[in-house]
Formats: C-alpha cells, sequence, structure tokens
C-alpha cells in the first residue's frame, strides 16, 4: 500500500476545506470499497480524511418522508421501522446487499458512491478508461457476464453495484452536498452519469463535495414496493439484474408507478419508458411485457469470451413483470384478509 | 480521544481489546486486523482473503460485527473491540463456542473465530427484530429458523464447508437464551 496519511478533521466544514485544498486527497467513510482499493492499488491517494463520525447517523422525519444522515449504517437503514414500513423497496434493497458485517459498516453517503466491481477495473495490470483514462477497455471481448445492456460507450460497459442506489433513484431522493462553494441539492437521478468518453467520472460531484445527507420525499405508493434482486447465488454477491417498483392502483389502474433497473448500465436505471406504458394502464401480462420492450428497445447485449451477456434482456423482462405482477396482485399489509 | 503525532505519519491510539487496554502507535495503513494480530499479539481473528469477502478476520468493534481487513487501525481510536477469543469468561466458554463443540460446527477451525463472532453479532441484531433478505416481509418481525440463520451468515465462507453443523450451534446458542 502506497503510504498516506489520514486526517481526523472534527467537522464535515474542515474536512471539506482539506480535500478542496488537496487534489490527491479522498474522503474515507465505511471503507468498505476504498480500503480494499488502497490495497489493490485502484486507489492510491496521498491523504485520507475520515468523515464518518462527521455527518449525521440519524433518521429524522422529514415533510412526510425521510432525512437520512449520510453516516447512517446500511443496516441501521434496513431495520428502521419507518423505513420497513413505508418504503419498503429501501430496506429490501438493502438487505438484498453484501453481508451483515459490511452493511454494519458501509454508509448513507458513501453506498452509492462505491465503484464498479468490473474484474478489469480491479486489476490493475490490465488496461481500463474507467481506472486510467485512454488506456482501452479490457471487458470489450472479455468477461461480460456482469456488464451494461443499456447506456454503455466504446469506451466502458461497466455496471454500477449499488442495490440501495436503485431503491433510492425509484423513491426520487435528493442527495444533499456539501461542497467547497456551499450547500446543494442534487436529485438522485442526476447524481450518477453514463460513461460516455469520460468512465472515470462515476458522478457529477466534483473535488471536496461530500454527500452530508440523502432524503427520501413522502411516497405513499411506496407502501407498495419491492425490490428484487437476481444473482449467481442466493446471498452475498451482485446483482446481474435487478428491478425497484412501486405501484398504487386506483379503480384497478395503475396511478402512481415508479421502476429502476440495477445490473443493467453504468448508473441506477430509471426506467422511464417502462413507467409511461404501466401509468394509466390496467395491469396485465400483456401490458407489463409491452412496458418491458418499451424500456429494453435500445438495449444492446455484449459478446464475451463467458458467454456474453444477453441473458439479461430476457432476464430484465421476466423479473420486472414478475416484480410488477407481486405488487399488483397483493394486498397491502394493512388491508384486511392477509 | 487525544493522539499523538510520531514520526513516518503514525499516531498513537488508545483502543481495549478483550478488555484490555492497549496504546499502539499505529501507521495510516494499518488495517485493525494487522493491528490485533501483528502489532498485540491478538491472533484469534483470522486473515483469510484481506478483501473483505471471506468473514475470517470478523469481530465485534463497540458491539457490532464488521471486517477488521477493511478497517483503518487509526480509525478506532477509542474503540472496544471483542474477538472470538475475548467471548470466553475465563476458562467458562460463551454459550456459542460450547455449541460449535456440540455440533462440530468446524473442521480445520481457521474460519471458526470469524463465524462465532459473526454469529454472537447475529444474535443481538436479531434479538433487536432486525429483519434479513429471507424475512417474509421487512415490516414483520423474523422468525428464528434456519433460513435466517444462514442468510445472516453469508459473509463468512467455510472452505471445509461445515456449514450444517455450523447452523445447528447458532440455532442451539439461540434457543438457549
Amino acid at each position: 500500500m502506497k503510504p498516506f496519511t489520514l486526517d481526523r478533521p472534527e467537522t464535515a466544514a474542515d474536512a471539506v476545506r482539506a480535500v478542496a485544498a488537496d487534489p490527491a486527497a479522498v474522503y474515507l467513510a465505511g471503507g468498505t470499497n476504498l480500503v480494499d482499493h488502497l490495497k489493490l492499488g485502484v486507489a492510491a491517494p496521498d491523504r485520507l480524511v475520515d468523515v464518518k463520525t462527521l455527518t449525521s447517523a440519524e433518521i429524522r422525519d422529514h415533510d412526510g418522508g425521510l432525512a437520512i444522515g449520510a453516516g447512517v449504517r446500511n443496516s441501521d437503514l434496513a431495520a428502521d421501522s419507518r423505513v420497513r414500513a413505508r418504503f419498503p423497496v429501501l430496506a429490501e434493497a438493502l438487505l438484498s446487499g453484501a453481508s451483515a458485517q459490511l452493511r454494519n459498516m458501509a454508509t448513507t453517503g458513501g453506498n452509492p458512491l462505491q465503484r464498479t466491481r468490473c474484474v478489469y477495473f480491479q486489476d490493475v495490470t490490465t488496461p481500463c478508461n474507467k481506472r486510467s483514462p485512454g488506456s482501452g477497455c479490457s471487458a470489450l471481448g472479455g468477461y461480460t457476464r456482469h456488464h451494461a445492456i443499456l447506456g454503455a460507450s466504446e469506451h466502458c460497459v461497466a455496471t454500477h453495484p449499488s442495490d440501495m442506489a436503485v431503491a433510492l433513484l425509484a423513491l426520487d431522493a435528493g442527495v444533499h452536498v456539501l461542497g467547497p462553494e456551499g450547500e446543494r441539492v442534487v436529485p438522485f437521478a442526476d447524481l450518477h452519469r453514463l460513461p460516455g468518453d469520460r468512465p472515470d467520472r462515476d458522478t457529477v460531484l466534483g473535488h471536496g463535495d461530500l454527500i452530508t445527507q440523502i432524503t427520501v420525499p413522502a411516497a405513499p405508493w411506496a407502501r407498495r414496493s419491492r425490490y428484487r434482486k437476481v444473482r449467481d447465488r442466493a446471498s452475498y454477491a451482485f446483482a446481474l439484474v435487478s428491478v425497484a417498483a412501486g405501484v398504487s392502483l386506483v379503480d384497478g389502474v395503475v396511478d402512481e408507478v415508479r421502476v429502476a433497473l440495477g445490473g443493467v448500465a453504468h448508473k441506477p436505471w430509471r426506467a422511464h419508458r417502462a413507467e409511461e406504458v404501466l401509468r394509466g394502464a390496467r395491469p396485465s401480462a400483456e401490458v407489463f411485457r409491452a412496458a418491458a420492450d418499451a424500456e429494453l428497445a435500445d438495449a444492446r447485449a455484449l459478446d464475451g469470451v463467458d458467454g456474453g451477456n444477453a441473458f439479461k434482456i430476457p432476464l430484465v423482462r421476466r423479473t420486472l413483470a414478475a416484480v410488477l405482477r407481486d405488487l399488483t396482485d397483493e394486498p397491502t399489509a394493512e388491508e384486511p384478509g392477509r | 480521544m487525544a493522539t499523538t503525532e510520531t514520526a513516518g505519519g503514525s499516531r498513537t491510539i488508545e483502543l481495549r481489546v478483550d478488555g484490555t487496554a492497549y496504546r499502539p502507535a499505529v501507521d495510516p495503513r494499518r488495517t485493525l486486523l494487522d493491528l490485533l494480530r501483528e502489532q498485540l499479539g491478538v491472533t484469534s481473528p483470522k486473515k483469510g482473503c484481506d478483501h473483505g469477502q471471506c468473514g475470517a478476520c470478523t469481530v465485534l468493534l463497540d458491539g457490532r460485527r464488521v471486517l477488521a481487513c477493511l478497517v483503518l487501525a487509526l480509525t478506532c481510536d477509542g474503540a472496544e473491540v471483542t474477538t472470538a477469543a475475548g467471548l470466553a469468561d475465563g476458562d467458562h466458554l460463551h454459550p456459542l463456542q460450547q455449541a460449535f463443540l456440540e455440533h462440530d460446527g468446524f473442521q480445520c477451525g481457521y474460519c471458526t473465530p470469524g463465524q462465532i463472532c459473526s454469529a454472537a453479532g447475529l444474535l443481538a441484531e436479531f434479538d433487536a427484530g432486525a429483519p434479513s433478505h429471507v424475512t417474509a416481509s421487512v415490516s414483520d418481525t423474523p422468525q428464528w429458523t434456519d433460513e435466517e440463520i444462514a442468510e445472516r451468515m453469508s459473509g463468512n465462507l467455510c472452505r471445509c464447508g461445515a456449514y450444517v453443523g455450523i447452523v445447528a450451534a447458532i440455532r442451539q446458542a439461540g434457543e438457549a437464551r
């Protein structure tokens, strides 16, 4: 591991000043991804600035929704009774990710900023445009089972690994950022980028920007919401494909609907086209298929030495249909007869 | 907690491990796992993958199970660390340790301290009513089943494949409370 210093400032503002003043400084929160990257040589900062205890570790009621401090552990967020009752999609997404130990370490602010698990990104002996811009993409023609089918570029076909982020995208969350120029709120949908010709930039955040809290607005429809993750083993694995969705029905017709996909793109993928098909429709297998078709119209499979990732296209279609069927068939917890 | 800067970027921190107080000088690169094993001589937590994938290094950090290989030691100033060895009360084994013996919850034993610390964390989380990925509905209180135990232990790998005994041991320790 390359030598570095580790600062432990006393306030978030001090931390922002410290990172902003040093181009080779990075924030350290739960460390579950960064400490591994320090060992692998994927990250080689001169300075770590520990922010683990500098942002709120509390979940507060906020305008009918929730304000989640960036320091809230993934395990605490998943166990929160308000999240479980009002935003089950978020609790389910969190519980489907990583292991209990990692969820005890990982934070609300850090989770969305974790980096791709593309094997080439993590292997410093191979070219990778995300790790080393301009060096090439080793995934093209390589192992692509976990790679993107939507929004990829010739420079990068990596996928975003977070489950929590897919749920927060469906929930129209807001990301509160403290930066060198002050505070601002970034809509969660705008946080992550598609790779284009700058796959080294995962998000729109600039150097020194620190996530201080994430707000989730009131969403009555989210009481009937779900996260379904499909992976190579039953636990402790990243998603091949995942679906976060919530639906409310009025007189048997879809009123509110949110759909986001994980494991398919460089960023958590909001399925606006699918939502458009579903809104105002009467739930049926045909409608679900039409929604998936609309969203996947531009999907492109990758060849690969492992057989490629063409399987993801029908897998998204089936997983989306299964989630929508569950959400529109079953009575919710507060309805009688369950 | 006051820290003292020394040459080479090392700083002195204070922490308690299994009830004993230490004041080591710590290099910023040092993980909690390496601090425990290499510097303090506490060899109960094991180094398996060193990348957060196997769970052999699991310890309780301020009461919660974490992976010591992914925690930088300097961030543990003022912390209370409990390893599997520290769960016992002298020669009197912790119920989880006794149950692992009775159910053959291991073969080579290398993953066992991590398994036992992880199981101790599991029991506390279950007692607090925390749901898991296999809980029927996240709004429900979880039921004490083998499926719940297996899911909650998925972060601890056992290359010998002693999983059946591990689940039985945790089931027994959980029921005996």
